[in-house]
């Protein structure tokens, strides 16, 4: 088995930005791996980058990191320099330069989610290669191909904020529960114009999907159980 | 290529040759086997290159100062490699490093081995490197690498405990932690993955004990509990399996030497012994050595003694470092 410790960070990741009415939810799990190694498995996705804007990131760890950090340094002088908070467009169209005028060297897809006075919540994609699409909800990482019917099904426009929420967790467990990539906990972010919350779905409490099993704390119970009945003819 | 070319005592040598190893601050070896230079025995040895630049324009050749790669060793490496002769592999750190966070501060722990390839080239080195009073950061990974990365590299001001000092000395503060994960990330990620540190950050500052991991790559993971290196696979079993949060300072300390011991006998790139380091706020103990696992069996009990006829002519002891002795002298000047 080839765990190659020395591969690059990646983030396998499932990540999830969805618009609701007055507001946005962003959503991912908590996997990071190194090859086939989970080298930390709480890891953050969702970073802040104003007190009003947070970015779902995926892809190479440094990568995006140094991409987040680069953007949160902008906005910071930008910011002062405006007088009042940034824009979401403008975050998410400083992380699209810096994505695009850079797509030979990076590798990190992102998702740029916030809530201003004059938009309201508003949802960014900005995958590889540096394109910046406005969408009532995003989807990105490897564990969101599995998430494309589901969102085709599922999405419905002006949902509550408790309903935005229950649908971005339902759909990250779904991803954890086929992508081998993501994983971990659950970690939610609501921004709206009262402000952010954050909340923290550990994976043992996430529902079960089809044949996923109960966690169980050890193997000993699970051979010590009692088996099925026996047939009765 | 002849302009450049500068009369220096009996050999002529190229500008950018000094230039070279001026940058690189080599024992000039090679130097000393080429050109027995007379002028070259009471210059003291290290930064005192830059002295070349006077001695050149003293020579009376007037060449523009250029910066610049002399790439005259490597043409002398590929030769050399091609007539067969095997090129030395770096010295990694096979190592596990760990840390974790207890009631009052951090606790960091690592294996003594450093290996060059199945070799073990240093039975007891230290991988626990001092970045600030308050901070110790663990390497695993190429040793030159992790040394360098968090040391205080004389010539190159570019790293890490030196920048962190003079951020020191500017703000007036002791360092932050994130302070030094910042500094190392950014070095880190300019040089995309080639500088192969993988690194466990550790330390107690003003806001509290923190403890990161740093990636070759840049990436970097903030945890209550860490382990990295070819070993951290048996130690981080050993943590999932005990940690909880609020240890005491003995328990994180056994819990570490657990971590690091099952590395250490389960790892073939790491062993030896097991160093540890416990920083609390305002507080640090570095204890080298803090278990010997391996002591070395069969040692001969009658020692080593010299063949009966030989005869010791005379007994010198030459300190290797100077002891300088500082005497204050009269008052300091006043304004």
């Amino acid at each position: 088995m080839d765990l190659n410790l020395d591969a690059p960070h990646s983030m396998g990741t499932t990540i999830i930005g969805v618009t609701y009415n007055g507001g946005v939810v962003l959503g991912a799990d908590s996997r990071t791996s190194t090859g086939m190694y989970v080298a930390n498995r709480a890891s953050d996705k969702i970073t802040q980058l104003t007190d009003n804007v947070y970015v779902c990131r995926s892809g190479s760890a440094a990568d995006s990191q140094v991409v987040s950090d680069y953007v949160r340094y902008f906005l910071h002088q930008h910011t002062i320099q405006l007088g009042q908070p940034a824009t979401v467009k403008v975050s998410a169209n400083l992380i699209r330069m810096l994505a695009y005028n850079n797509k030979n060297m990076l590798q990190t897809g992102l998702i740029v989610g916030g809530w201003d006075k004059y938009e309201g919540g508003k949802i960014y994609g900005i995958p590889l290669g540096g394109t910046v699409v406005e969408q009532p909800f995003a989807i990105g990482g490897s564990g969101s191909s599995y998430l494309y019917g589901f969102f085709d099904q599922a999405w419905k426009e002006n949902m509550t904020k408790e309903e935005a929420e229950q649908l971005v967790v339902k759909a990250v467990s779904l991803a954890i529960a086929r992508d081998g990539a993501s994983g971990g906990v659950v970690r939610t972010v609501i921004i709206n114009s009262e402000g952010v919350t954050r909340n923290f779905y550990p994976g043992d409490k996430l529902q079960l999907w089809h044949e996923e099993l109960e966690p169980q704390n050890s193997l000993l119970d699970i051979l010590n159980a009692a088996g099925p009945e026996p047939m009765a003819i | 290529m002849d302009l450049l070319k500068v009369n220096w005592g009996r050999r002529k040598h190229s500008l950018f040759y000094y230039l070279f190893l001026a940058s690189k601050q080599l024992f000039p070896l090679d130097l000393y086997l080429f050109s027995p230079n007379p002028f070259r025995f009471d210059q003291p040895s290290s930064s005192s290159r830059l002295f070349d630049f006077g001695r050149m324009s003293q020579a009376g050749v007037d060449v523009p100062a250029k910066g610049g790669f002399s790439f005259d060793l490597c043409k002398r490496n590929d030769m050399l490699i091609q007539k067969g002769l095997k090129a030395p592999s770096f010295l990694k750190t096979g190592t596990t490093i760990v840390g974790l966070i207890f009631k009052d501060g951090v606790i960091l722990g690592a294996d003594t081995r450093a290996t060059e390839g199945p070799i073990v080239a240093d039975k007891n080195c230290e991988k626990i490197h001092y970045m600030a009073p308050n901070i110790y950061c663990c390497g695993a990974g190429t040793a030159a690498d992790t040394e360098a990365v968090t040391g205080i590299f004389l010539s190159n001001i570019d790293m890490v405990s030196s920048q962190l000092r003079l951020h020191r000395y500017q703000t007036g503060r002791d360092s932050r932690v994130i302070t030094a994960l910042t500094l190392l990330k950014k070095h880190l990620f300019s040089y995309q993955g080639h500088v192969s540190a993988a690194l466990v950050l550790g330390g107690v500052d003003i806001t509290g004990p923190h403890l990161h991991t740093i990636y070759p790559h840049g990436s970097t993971d903030t945890l209550p509990f860490a382990t990295m290196g070819s070993g951290s696979l048996a130690a981080m079993s050993v943590f999932e399996a005990k940690y909880k949060e609020g240890l005491t300072r003995d328990e994180g300390i056994k819990l570490v030497a657990e971590a690091i011991c099952s590395g250490i006998f389960n790892d073939l790139g790491s062993g030896s012994n097991v160093d540890i380091c416990v920083i609390t706020k305002g507080h640090k103990e570095y204890l080298r050595n803090y278990m010997e696992p391996n002591p070395r069996t069969y040692v001969s009990s009658k020692g080593y003694s010299f063949t009966k006829k030989t005869e010791v002519l005379r007994t010198k002891i030459t300190p290797l470092m100077e002891r300088v002795e500082i005497t204050e002298v009269g008052e300091a000047m006043e304004e």
